[in-house]
């Protein structure tokens, strides 16, 4: 035991078996991709940029029952809200402050018409930071740019929310 | 008449070997250590405090950010803690999905412990092979919970959704080729010559010095006490796994290398065990008072949509009392202390962070090692900084 551990070390066994074994893993199909041009795959729970949905006539989903604005523990949406002329219950304004937000998806989870929902676009960063305070407009433009994925991702999930 | 002179020297918080944010004020004599003294709380974030404003809901996130490295081993205890003051079930399934992502968070979390260790004594290349397994385990805690790193998975009585169609045999097919990995990494590092000089006998630790510091984990199990809550306390469905506890001989920071790489061994066991055996039902308990009813349900139900709505607004209340929970997260025994005063938020929850034990020891550790063992020795004590400094 001990005389093989003496030739192991004399002949350097445990460099060349490493070395070996490092030169084997080059041979190896690459593990990286190319970030912008390729992207990993991500799965229908991923808690991305948030969006507004509307109903498929054009109509916002959300009712202000502000159970988004209550639960989220950053505190980093803000809700106004009013009785439109039609007697609805609608937003007048609907701010999230991204760089409060700590991406919990509780807010998801707690909205009761899939209004408010975390989508699949993660690239979304700025360079100022008035540029990350969302308001309603630019949520709803999410929406309308991300529908066809979410309302898939929401579809294909349902059985488990 | 010799007078002795001693350097102090600042490391950190901003050294790469640092291991995130830890400031050492050394005195050094020469080469050698005379004195250590750490500086934490440049992570410092109020936790605890902030925990004292959140509802039982709203706290399960910001203990993804105490070790970020295995998020769901700390929203376990504090899970637990709830679940034990409110005197609930957690459902079978739930509890075995629970036991299956701990122990992904522990080969996570080992994983990132060894070849940063390595990284420190100089190998580069394990920290490669490791971020590469890394990544596909961060893919599952994604695919389970919709984030790689911030889970909010582990809810008060249970888990928040069921696994996704197919994850399970993903898994599988993981566990049947990580121990090849596991493998190669030691044939870089378990004989190599170098990586033996910079560990074997550096930081050594005794059974009696390890029980008197409060070590816990690989600390402890690294000097020979074979203590690992999993098995003398079991907690959720552990019982129903048979697992091994491996432990060190001498208490270097060579052994502790050892222990972590056969936990991962384990860890994949109980994995495997984990979805073969996995039971069928619901995931979370289903008191509506507590867990949260489905989405399908809101539209028919009065009923469910009344508790949606005071879930979310409100929040359940935990009856008076004060409870202790601690599980064996990668680093160690991670405790909460949580004193409800029947409301919905924690009057109080302390967090008891392994890695704040292990880190005290750093003057014990190291005096009269030299300045190049400092490295080492953080490395295999395994520090984060989010639980350190909370």
């Amino acid at each position: 035991m001990k005389i093989n551990r003496i030739i192991k070390t004399i002949f350097m066994a445990d460099f060349i078996t490493g070395l070996l074994i490092a030169v084997k893993k080059v041979f190896n199909s690459k593990k990286t991709i190319n970030y912008p041009f390729e992207k990993g795959k991500i799965s229908p729970r991923y808690r991305g940029e948030h969006a507004l949905r509307r109903y498929p006539n054009g109509e916002e989903r959300c009712i202000a029952c502000k159970l988004c604005e209550a639960v989220c523990p950053a505190q980093a949406i803000t809700i106004e809200s009013e009785i439109r002329s039609d007697g609805a219950r609608k937003t007048t304004r609907y701010d999230i402050d991204m760089l409060k937000c700590i991406y919990c998806g509780l807010c998801e989870e707690s909205c009761p018409v899939d209004a408010i929902v975390q989508g699949p676009n993660f690239e979304f960063g700025t360079e100022t930071r008035e540029e990350l305070y969302y308001n309603k407009e630019k949520l709803l433009e999410n929406g309308d740019k991300w529908e066809s994925i979410l309302a898939e991702n929401i579809k294909s999930d349902s059985v488990y929310r | 008449m010799t007078k002795k002179r001693t350097m102090n020297m600042n490391f950190g918080p901003q050294h790469p070997a640092a291991h995130g944010v830890l400031r050492l004020i050394l005195e050094l004599d020469g080469e050698v250590v005379e004195r250590i003294d750490p500086h934490i709380g440049l992570l410092h974030r109020g936790t605890e405090k902030l925990i004292e404003h959140k509802t039982y809901m709203q706290a399960v996130p910001y203990f993804d950010r105490l070790d970020y490295v295995a998020p769901m081993n700390q929203e376990h205890a504090f899970a637990l803690a709830i679940e034990k003051l409110l005197n609930i079930e957690v459902p079978i399934r739930g509890q075995y999905i629970r036991v299956l992502f701990c122990e992904i968070g522990r080969i996570l979390s080992h994983l990132l412990n060894i070849t940063t260790q390595a990284l420190d004594v100089g190998a580069l290349t394990p920290s490669l092979w490791g971020f590469e397994e890394r990544e596909t385990l961060m893919t599952f805690y994604e695919r389970v919970s919709g984030s790689r790193l911030h889970a909010n998975y582990f809810r008060a009585g249970g888990v928040h959704q069921d696994l996704p169609r197919g994850l399970g045999d993903d898994i599988i097919t993981f566990c049947n080729t990580f121990p090849k990995v596991i493998d190669d990494l030691e044939t870089l590092l378990t004989d190599n010559r170098i990586f033996k000089q910079r560990n074997v006998n550096i930081g050594i630790v005794t059974k009696q010095e390890a029980l008197d510091h409060s070590f816990s984990g690989v600390m402890l199990r690294g000097s020979g006490v074979p203590w690992d809550l999993r098995k003398s306390q079991p907690y959720e469905c552990y019982k129903d796994f048979n697992f091994k506890i491996p432990i060190g001989k001498n208490g270097d920071c060579y052994d502790r290398y050892l222990c972590r790489v056969e936990e991962m061994r384990e860890s994949v066991k109980i994995i495997k065990d984990c979805i073969k055996k996995m039971p069928t039902g619901p995931v979370k308990t289903i008191d509506g008072k507590i867990t949260p009813p489905k989405k399908e349900d809101l539209k028919n139900s009065m009923e469910a949509l009344i508790h949606h709505f005071k879930l979310f607004s409100e929040g359940f209340r935990v009856p008076e009392g004060e409870v202790y929970t601690c599980v064996e997260a990668p680093k160690g025994e991670f405790g909460v202390y949580l004193i409800s005063d029947g409301s919905n938020k924690p009057y109080k929850c302390k967090i008891r962070a392994p890695g704040f034990s292990h880190l005290q020891a750093m003057d014990y550790l190291l005096k009269g090692h030299m300045l190049a063992d400092i490295p080492a020795v953080l490395g295999s004590l395994d520090i984060v900084f989010g639980e350190v400094d909370r």
